[in-house]
């Protein structure tokens, strides 16, 4: 079992967890995740890793409060347990001297753009950050971020701090940069990750994404996180969870996602409590 | 050699009681209910015991089957289980999953005249009835001998080496990716072949005797062998096939496309068949099609079934060819799954939605014998036609799991992804590391996992004992 030092809501419907497990703590790279189940026979969760300490073996993820497996999360306290954290999973985000990196973070992507972000800041990297969210008051992690980045970047959809526009108007924000990008990452919803890499294709920046698929055991074995990359199939847990976002047959990817919507839905309709 | 048959055997095997059909065939029990002590006892007095037991020869793990035969005919079923429990630690499970027909119940005397004794019955009775008691027998375990083992997987493999190795004396620790030890028995086999309460108990055994057991665990990702190598006197790896093979044709990204490892896992590992109760979400489907003729492939067709789908199998060669075990065929044919043999997929046919509507598949007739000794299936050009089928299961096979592979420097990798390990010992060509199971074979049975844990179990107490001589 494992310990949950702490459990709080950010802002609205995002929350972050730390948990008590050393051994991930000690093999933990940027871009890798872990799954999280909040109860017996409880549903596998893939999360990003946001955060980790070697010497206290805790770590953090952010998560969303979208469906019953996440809701029940969502209602742990500290002190209790996790039956399964099991990690870290899946490929590191290459992380090397590019020059200037431009890491556009949106929703939970706010907390795991920021291991990214501080590895490509050690590797010597400028350093721009870009936290989108709907309105000013669904931001978070600024002081975290802002201590690893060169420059930080507001986007709201209705102007309440920084930038007016989402993550479509990322070609305008790269040609108004006083600095040339080598490379953009891009970390949030799949939609984020898609519309962002739209905009930098025609601008050819080469531009990373950590795709969101739907896993179970994470190691390989069961292939529900099939993705065409590059007209190849690949699997996200083993082969990703990073890949060239303009290579991403997107639309399979969103279709994909969607497999459980009505089950989803379903299973949040029970009046059984949590 | 084979025994002569004397004149005046009994060569009646007893059957064994099963679940109705039309009952079964909805619901997720086990379908077969297990011999009572009266019916094993008459079963086990067939035996003519002989002097040089076929049964034994072909038993991958050696176990004394006259011995604990002839103690089932006496009444004392104690010693039955400690006869059997000396060389097979999961005997509830293999006298459920064994491929008995090719193996030991291949190898009785009386198998000639069709009334081989029924091999995997008994065991699995002996197995059951010790459960059933108060208490576990505990055999006895050496004197602790202060050398420490790490386990790599806790399937079949796993489990086996590390039920020899406690009892001689070692410290053992079984660590295991998935949150529930157990491996393909409790991912992959369905409950109403191998219910996991069967499971849990053979593996509460183990727990008993002293093995360690360490879950949500990846050797390979949350700590490499190397590092292991620091802590334990000898790594053994039994890491599996885990990495499942899509037949290849287009439109297997289509939603509704599974491969037989995730739709199994949902259902099985995660307990999908009682969803909303359990939160893994399952799909109901109309109508399955499963890709294969394996036991995989049998276990996916009847779990559909039970999901409430018309369900059908596709095999690109005839009935004969089918590496199932009989049994199950049977089993699935009486359940109602249809067989479509000669049949190959060439295609899934998607909706506008990117959900599977359907299978484009060819006509197949079998040519000259190829490598396997299995007439080669041909497709018949023009033969194609369509099939409609809401969900589609790949169940043709898995590679190795190459986690471990890629994250161990110096140990030796075969063409398909597979550790390379002596077949006598398991050694591999990396000092103080062995492996065995499908990790090293490819996707086999459970049997045979446990039988290259046992010998590899052996290598291992030689190497602790006398480390100096390696």
């Amino acid at each position: 079992m494992f310990e949950i030092i702490e459990n709080r809501m950010l802002v609205p419907n995002v929350h972050e967890m730390t948990v008590h497990a050393p051994d991930v703590a000690k093999s933990a790279l940027p871009g890798q995740f872990v799954i999280f189940r909040s109860e017996e026979e409880g549903e596998r969760i893939p999360l990003s890793l946001a955060d980790w300490d070697v010497e206290s073996g805790i770590i953090t993820v952010v998560y969303l409060n979208v469906g019953r497996s996440t809701a029940k999360l969502a209602t742990l306290k500290a002190g209790q347990a996790l039956p399964t954290v099991v990690g870290p999973l899946g490929n590191p985000m290459e992380i090397d001297y590019y020059g200037a990196v431009l890491c556009v973070g949106g929703c939970y992507g706010i907390a795991s753009i920021y291991p990214i972000a501080r590895a490509l800041k050690e590797a010597g990297n400028k350093v721009v950050c870009v936290l989108e969210a709907r309105s000013s008051f669904l931001l978070y992690w600024q002081e975290k971020l802002s201590a690893v980045a060169d420059r930080l970047i507001y986007l709201t959809r209705d102007g309440s701090r920084g930038k007016r526009g989402h993550v479509g108007n990322l070609a305008e924000i790269l040609h108004a940069l006083p600095m040339r990008i080598d490379r953009v990452i891009l970390n949030g919803c799949n939609y984020l990750m898609m519309r962002g890499s739209q905009e930098t294709l025609p601008l050819k920046i080469k531009t990373m994404v950590t795709l969101n698929t739907l896993m179970i055991d994470g190691t390989g074995m069961c292939g529900v996180c099939r993705v065409t990359v590059n007209s190849e199939t690949k699997f996200a847990c083993v082969d990703g969870p990073h890949f060239d976002g303009h290579q991403v047959d997107w639309a399979e990817l969103t279709q994909r996602r969607k497999a459980y919507l009505q089950e989803e839905i379903l299973a949040l309709r029970t009046t059984r409590p949590l | 050699m084979e025994q002569p048959v004397k004149k005046g055997l009994d060569l009646n095997r007893r059957p064994m009681p099963k679940q109705p059909v039309e009952v079964r065939r909805r619901n997720f029990e086990e379908v077969a209910l297990g011999y009572d002590a009266k019916l094993a006892m008459e079963e086990a007095s067939r035996c003519i015991q002989c002097k040089k037991p076929g049964c034994v020869e072909k038993c991958p793990v050696e176990v004394d089957i006259p011995g604990f035969i002839q103690a089932i005919a006496e009444g004392d079923f104690e010693r039955g289980v400690r006869i059997l429990k000396a060389k097979n630690s999961l005997p509830s499970v293999c006298g459920r999953v064994c491929p008995q027909e090719t193996q030991c119940e291949g190898g009785c005397a009386l198998h000639r005249k069709a009334g081989q004794i029924a091999i995997g019955r008994l065991e699995r009775f002996l197995g059951d009835w010790e459960a059933a008691q108060p208490d576990f027998m505990l055999p006895e375990v050496a004197p602790p001998t202060g050398k420490r083992v790490a386990v790599v997987g806790g399937g079949p493999a796993g489990l086996t080496v590390a039920g020899d190795l406690v009892k001689l004396g070692h410290e053992v620790t079984i660590f295991e990716a998935l949150h529930k030890v157990g491996g393909v028995l409790v991912y992959g086999i369905p409950e109403f072949r191998l219910p996991k309460r069967i499971v849990e108990r053979e593996v509460e055994y183990l727990r008993r005797l002293g093995v360690k057991m360490v879950t949500n665990y990846v050797v390979g990702k949350t700590r490499t062998v190397d590092s292991l190598l620091e802590e334990y006197d000898a790594v053994f790896v039994g890491s599996g096939a885990g990495l499942p093979w899509f037949s290849e044709m287009p439109g297997n990204n289509l939603n509704g496309v599974y491969s037989a490892n995730e739709y199994l896992t949902r259902i099985n590992l995660m307990r999908g068949y009682t969803f909303p109760l359990a939160p893994t979400p399952v799909k109901r489907h109309v109508r399955v099609a499963v890709i294969g003729g394996g036991n995989v492939a049998m276990d996916c067709a009847r779990t559909a079934l039970r999901m409430g789908a018309e369900t059908t199998i596709l095999y690109r060669r005839s009935r004969e060819e089918m590496p199932a075990r009989l049994e199950e065929i049977e089993n699935a044919e009486e359940e109602g799954v249809i067989f479509r043999y000669l049949t190959l997929p060439v295609r899934c046919i998607g909706d506008e939605r990117g959900w599977v509507k359907g299978l484009e598949c060819i006509r197949m007739e079998l040519g000259e014998p190829d490598a396997s000794g299995r007439r080669s299936p041909l497709p018949v050009p023009g033969s194609e036609f369509f099939l409609p089928f809401d969900a589609v299961i790949h169940a043709i096979g898995n590679s190795p799991n190459p986690l471990i592979p890629q994250t161990t420097p110096g140990i030796e990798i075969g063409r398909k992804g597979n550790i390379v390990a002596d077949p006598q010992t398991g050694k591999t060509t990396k000092p103080r590391v062995w492996a065995g199971g499908d990790v090293v074979t490819g996707a086999a049975t459970v049997i045979l996992a446990m039988g290259a844990g046992r010998r590899a179990a052996r290598s291992i107490h030689e190497y602790l004992t006398n480390p100096g001589e390696w």
